[in-house]
């Protein structure tokens, strides 16, 4: 059961992560920065709660705010640039901050021991939940109900005209800049929401592996977190979700019988899916099949 | 209200606008026209701050427009169309316009509330305005990219409007229409002029320009060559010359884009 729990905390938790870079991408941008975000979250949330001795909630909200400020600072020259130039703008930054944690040691003593990140020995002792006796279905339960707040949010903001001036610098930054958006405002404020989002993820994650170190935030963390969107589409936030439960859940562990086969298989299967849905697992049509099938009526039938 | 003084724009070696000048009064609706390649679109494009002069000035009521960012522009109260139609496709037509209000300050503190009660009674009339300039109140609902083409250029006009601008820049807003669709364009382009908008019109079909403009401008090879009313200019030979053909036909000389 555990080992569910377990999985059911990680798909949360790359939610989260996928999130985040769905936010920018609903603007037409792409960034191979949000594991360093992640990071920072994950560092700073871990720091709170050990070193400071802070309780678990303050202490992810700190850390995403924090996680935030850094994707705002980043965000005016990063989206100076688009396309590839952004691509390989956000790698460095993500390369900055992945190098910043693989030098920084701040060791203290708690309790007989010393704690803290050790460079280049990881970040050890964040065992909040373990402390304080929470459960493995307590721990998942935390952090669900982050997904589904940032989830609904998220959702929400697809009604509101906020998320309507995101789609549209994403769809067309001439006729965007002509209606009177700065492209700079929208894209930094997504950047800076993307930054909050993978911030409450990483301090999550570090909290439900109890260790981190530099090499978990390297560039294949930041390429997940675009591929969620990618492969789950933009058409809603539950795209990414899908497309979470697929990699995760489908083929990093339901494949995990087949060995080194796997890595193979595993990148057949995202081919296949994005032929066979190119604009993404969970589409208009999909929606609309979905909405069908549990009765709450269709709306008007998407082309194909 | 509009003063062009001077403008080039030279794209490497070629003069694409080269030492414009033109005036465009309160309130009128100004017409300029040109052969392909005259430097047309490139002017809208110097007005709107899309591309940097490389030299001259734009002067907007009096403020020097020079280095401002297209949104900033707008904002001061110049708005425009597109020769080829950029709408947001996947947005429905009234996301269009509603992401298009950007003159207001109160839509902006809405931004994160739904539409069924982030849009206030002002936008939502607003919007229903615009919706019937358009003739498009029954689609309000429908994704942009849905739209028959003729509808998608009234929803780019409307869209336009939404800023409430003073300026309206239309750039050829008749391509590809026909007759009862440019009789029906003209009667919209008078109707937000007397709601109080200035209108620079740039076009090729020649029965929009001499139906509804009062002041025109004729540009050939990035230079200003005639100026007056849609009469004069049509006397005028430089312009039957360089333009309408030695004829002086006012048929459709050179239809098509850029």
């Amino acid at each position: 059961m555990s080992y569910y729990l377990g999985l059911a905390q990680l798909i949360g938790i790359h939610t989260l992560l996928g999130l985040s870079a769905y936010v920018l991408m609903l603007t037409g941008q792409l960034s191979l920065g949000q594991a360093g975000f992640f990071a920072i979250g994950a560092y700073c949330a871990g720091i709170l709660t050990v070193i400071f001795e802070l309780h678990i909630v303050p202490a992810l909200f700190v850390a995403a705010f924090m996680a935030a400020f850094f994707a705002f600072l980043v965000g005016f020259p990063a989206l100076r640039v688009k396309g590839l130039m952004l691509v390989v703008a956000t790698i460095a930054f993500g390369e900055f901050v992945r190098l910043f944690f693989f030098n920084l040691s701040w060791r203290v003593p708690r309790d007989g021991i010393h704690v803290g990140p050790d460079s280049t020995n990881g970040f050890r002792e964040i065992r909040y939940f373990v402390a304080n006796g929470w459960s493995a279905w307590e721990i998942t339960a935390f952090v669900w109900i982050f997904v589904i707040l940032v989830m609904a949010a998220l959702w929400w903001m697809d009604r509101s005209r906020a998320g309507a001036v995101l789609r549209a610098v994403g769809e067309d930054e001439l006729a965007a800049q002509s209606v009177g958006l700065s492209l700079t405002a929208v894209k930094v404020t997504a950047m800076t929401v993307g930054g909050f989002i993978a911030g409450i993820g990483g301090g999550l994650y570090a909290h439900t592996a109890t260790y981190v170190d530099h090499l978990t935030f390297t560039v294949l963390l930041a390429t997940f977190a675009i591929s969620y969107p990618i492969l789950g589409g933009l058409s809603s936030v539950f795209g990414t979700l899908v497309a979470v439960i697929f990699i995760q859940g489908v083929l990093v562990e339901g494949l995990r019988f087949m060995g080194d086969w796997r890595s193979i298989v595993f990148g057949l299967l995202i081919v296949v899916a994005m032929n066979l849905k190119p604009s993404g697992l969970f589409d208009a049509r999909t929606a609309y099949v979905l909405r069908r099938t549990i009765g709450l009526g269709g709306g008007e039938k998407p082309r194909a | 209200m509009l003063e062009l003084s001077g403008l080039s724009k030279h794209f490497g070696g070629v003069k694409a606008v080269d030492g414009l000048d033109l005036t465009v009064n309160e309130g009128e609706i100004f017409g300029l026209i040109g052969p392909n390649g005259s430097g047309k679109s490139t002017t809208i494009n110097l007005i709107c701050g899309v591309f940097a002069e490389t030299a001259g000035t734009v002067r907007f009521r009096g403020d020097l427009m020079n280095g401002k960012p297209p949104h900033r522009r707008l904002r001061a109260g110049i708005a425009r169309t597109f020769q080829n139609i950029r709408l947001f496709p996947n947005l429905t037509v009234w996301q269009n316009l509603w992401v298009a209000q950007n003159s207001r300050q109160d839509v902006a503190t809405q931004g994160f509330l739904p539409r069924w009660f982030g849009a206030t009674r002002r936008t939502r009339q607003e919007i229903a305005g615009l919706l019937e300039l358009a003739d498009l109140g029954h689609k309000d609902d429908e994704l942009a990219s849905n739209l028959a083409f003729g509808e998608q250029r009234r929803l780019e006009f409307a869209r336009a409007a939404a800023a409430r601008p003073k300026l309206l820049l239309l750039d050829e807003p008749a391509a590809g229409m026909n007759q009862q669709e440019i009789d029906d364009l003209s009667q919209r382009i008078r109707r937000v002029r007397d709601s109080g908008v200035t209108i620079l019109l740039v076009e090729h079909v020649m029965e929009l320009v001499m139906g509804v403009t009062e002041q025109m401008a004729v540009l050939n090879f990035g230079r200003k060559i005639a100026s007056g009313t849609p009469g004069e200019v049509q006397r005028d030979r430089a312009v039957q010359e360089a333009y309408l053909g030695t004829a002086g036909s006012t048929s459709r000389p050179g239809e098509g884009g850029d």
